[in-house]
């Protein structure tokens, strides 16, 4: 209980930080219109707060007495880190967090493995020779309920790395045929099927009348794979990761239809995970670590930022990509494979903070598409792998602003123009 | 052969090599490349972003001869460089693979031999295994690899029981077929002299069935070299299989040739290798 006064107790504090500095170096600013309901609904953190608003707003003057217990640092057990990556955009937090020197910083030493793919990162962490790994967002989830996987294995997402920045790349032929009606008998590829692709590709076709199981064929493919067929014509499109879905454009196999962005503004794509295990037996080990991705998770958000990193993460040890590709999908400033020059910059984002209502529409997807059987009490799931508490409490302890929309665990989100609400999830009959 | 006939196949195989290159030329001759279509061109800022102006001019698709040979020259600059395990260059990744062949092939030929001439001399044995090992020989590396991963649970370990499990049947078959083969009097002729049986292993059955071993080594080890490039490009984190894929990953064909010919120059080197020591146990009844 002491942890949810502690909380409260910081949040309060930072949030007054925040309006005192007005918000101008918050790196995460891009926040504030991704949540399309401020509500705050805590689960009593809202009663809490107010009765300890007085002790909050007196540590102002003595931080470390907010901070209390829970975050004061361990001393590093396991220094010495092999963490794994798969070489995609999504994984530039952590890249960062190797080149900026953040882990580092935090006595760490950690070396990066390249992996080949989503089910080898899976078995190299659950067979302990990762210590940490870059994970698709929907991965802890999947893997805590033991689903693709040989047993139930706890796997925490410690920090989310990114939001947005994955697209619907579809072959130039289909360059009129932008209707997704229209689509019926495709054959559409996916990274995984326990990624934010494979789930937002079929909720985008269901809006449009499509059973993805049915009218449409996904098919799991390696990204590299995703663009050689798609100029090939084995396939129809990609929901892929980038800088994937701009190398078709550069390539001339494809063309984007749409950005994931404007299918749902701030969806999460990939977290940094550690087995549960791993937490308990390295708590000052998996908290540096976390420190380092949250550092590395603001460096990216800020727009000055992203030229460097495009540079860094060209670079053969990490994505092994033309710079001019990887910089068109981290600025926004991008060919759109139609001859067009588009700009957005809500392309891609980077934020660390796995909020539990981002859990709570995966699962509720798991269970929407058959991966899911049983009933889970979602929320309680959520708030059990998606540590967002410790996020903020990190975040608080090394003085970095905190968005205002963080304080919320539960925000409303749109997506694909419909709100979603986390605390009453749609149930899918199927 | 005559000098005659050696000079024309030397001719041959220059007119082989050069009408590949010429084919090759014409094939990624580049063209001025337009969007397919009737999609739009574009303004200036696009075609600058799809890497089509002069100064980012960026080889799409499938490189030229030159393009190739300049960019194995780059990449053969630094063959030994090593900027951690992400980025080390060709020549660790050569050494990494050749050191797991060696591990597993090694494994396969302690096993194998001595397996293979207990089947040789007892028929009984031979035919006890036999459905075995003919259900378990066909079986393709990858076919292996997921059984392995999960039970080896090691990426390292995996990649070394693919070799092994793969080259153990062709030594193992000819061991056993060498061991068979061989004359009944010259056993008989031991035997008669009263040879013990280390001698007689040493003196007899191995030189005489050393050609069918060698052979049978031969051919594991071609399968070897095929295996550890495969189990490499699906769990490898080094080795050349690794760096086809890493390299496709950046769709850089041109170093995926680079790697396809190095393998296939590395693997004739193991093989010329063993028809050295092949030419060395050979013997004329």
């Amino acid at each position: 209980m002491r942890d949810d006064i502690c909380f409260s107790g910081g949040h309060l504090f930072r949030a007054s930080s925040v309006t005192d500095g007005t918000g101008a170096a918050c790196a995460c600013g891009a926040h504030g219109p991704i949540m399309t309901g401020g509500r705050r609904r805590f689960i009593g953190g809202l009663a809490a707060g107010a009765v300890f608003a007085g002790g909050g707003m007196g540590a102002l003057a003595d931080p470390p007495a907010i901070i209390g217990g829970s975050t004061a640092r361990v001393p590093v057990e396991r220094p010495d880190l092999a963490i794994g990556f798969v070489p995609i955009s999504c994984a530039a937090p952590l890249i960062m967090a190797m080149a900026k020197g953040f882990f580092r910083q935090e006595g760490l030493n950690v070396q990066l493995h390249k992996t080949a793919g989503w089910a080898l990162i899976r078995d190299r962490l659950l067979d302990g020779s990762l210590d940490g790994s870059h994970l698709l967002s929907p991965m802890p989830l999947s893997l805590s309920l033991g689903l693709g996987s040989h047993a139930i294995q706890p796997v925490r997402a410690l920090t989310m790395q990114n939001i947005n920045g994955q697209a619907l790349t579809m072959a130039l032929k289909h360059w009129k045929n932008r209707d997704p009606r229209q689509w019926k008998g495709m054959t559409f590829a996916i990274p995984f099927e326990f990624s934010m692709h494979n789930l937002l590709l079929r909720a985008y076709l269901a809006q449009y009348g499509l059973d993805p199981d049915r009218d449409v064929s996904l098919r799991v493919t390696a990204p590299p794979d995703m663009v050689a067929n798609l100029r090939a014509g084995n396939i129809d499109g990609f929901l892929g990761p980038e800088p994937f879905n701009q190398r078709a454009v550069y390539e001339q196999a494809g063309f984007l239809h749409v950005l994931s962005a404007d299918l749902w503004d701030g969806h999460p794509c990939c977290a940094f995970g550690v087995t549960a295990a791993f937490m308990a037996q390295y708590p000052g080990t998996y908290r540096a670590m976390q420190r380092a991705m949250i550092r590395a998770a603001y460096f990216m958000q800020d727009p000055a930022n992203r030229l460097e990193a495009a540079r860094i993460m060209a670079q053969p040890a990490y994505l092994n990509q033309p710079e001019i590709v990887i910089r068109q999908s981290l600025t926004g400033h991008y060919a759109d494979g139609l001859g067009m020059v588009r700009d957005n910059p809500r392309r891609a984002g980077f934020s660390p903070y796995p909020y539990p209502s981002m859990a709570v529409w995966i699962l509720s997807q798991f269970s929407r598409w058959g991966y899911l059987k049983d009933a889970v009490p979602c929320q309680d799931m959520a708030q059990q792998v998606f540590l967002i508490d410790e996020v903020r409490r990190q975040v608080a302890d090394m003085g970095l602003p905190l968005p205002a929309a963080a304080r919320n665990d539960w925000p409303d989100y749109a997506i694909m123009g419909r709100a979603f609400d986390p605390l009453h999830p749609p149930s899918y009959s199927r | 052969m005559p000098v005659q006939e050696r000079r024309l196949s030397l001719f041959l195989s220059l007119a082989v090599l050069c009408c590949g290159l010429l084919l090759w030329q014409y094939a990624t001759h580049p063209t001025v490349s337009h969007s397919p279509y009737g999609i739009p061109e574009g303004n200036a800022e696009y075609q600058r972003l799809m890497g089509r102006d002069a100064a980012t001019a960026h080889a799409s698709g499938f490189p030229t001869p030159a393009e190739f040979v300049r960019s194995a020259m780059d990449e053969l600059r630094a063959p030994l460089r090593d900027n951690g395990p992400g980025d080390r260059g060709i020549g660790w990744q050569l050494g990494a693979s050749l050191l797991r062949v060696a591990v597993g092939y090694g494994l396969a030929v302690l096993v194998a031999v001595p397996l293979g001439f207990a089947f040789g001399l007892h028929p009984v044995l031979q035919r006890a295994f036999n459905p075995f090992v003919q259900i378990l020989r066909p079986i393709s590396p990858l076919a292996w690899m997921p059984v392995a991963l999960y039970t080896i649970r090691n990426a390292e370990g995996c990649g070394i029981f693919v070799i092994f499990i793969c080259s153990l049947w062709p030594i193992l078959l000819n061991t056993s077929f060498g061991v068979t083969t061989i004359r009944r009097e010259w056993l008989n002729v031991a035997r008669t002299l009263e040879v013990r049986w280390p001698q007689r292993l040493g003196l007899v059955l191995l030189p005489a069935a050393a050609p069918a071993i060698v052979t049978g080594m031969r051919i594991g080890l071609g399968v070897a070299w095929l295996a550890i490039v495969a189990a490499e490009m699906l769990v490898g984190s080094s080795g050349i299989g690794y760096f086809v894929w890493n390299q496709w990953n950046n769709l850089s064909l041109s170093n995926v040739i680079l790697a396809i010919l190095l393998i296939g120059a590395t693997g004739m080197l193991l093989d010329s290798v063993l028809a050295l020591v092949q030419r060395s146990v050979r013997y004329a009844e």
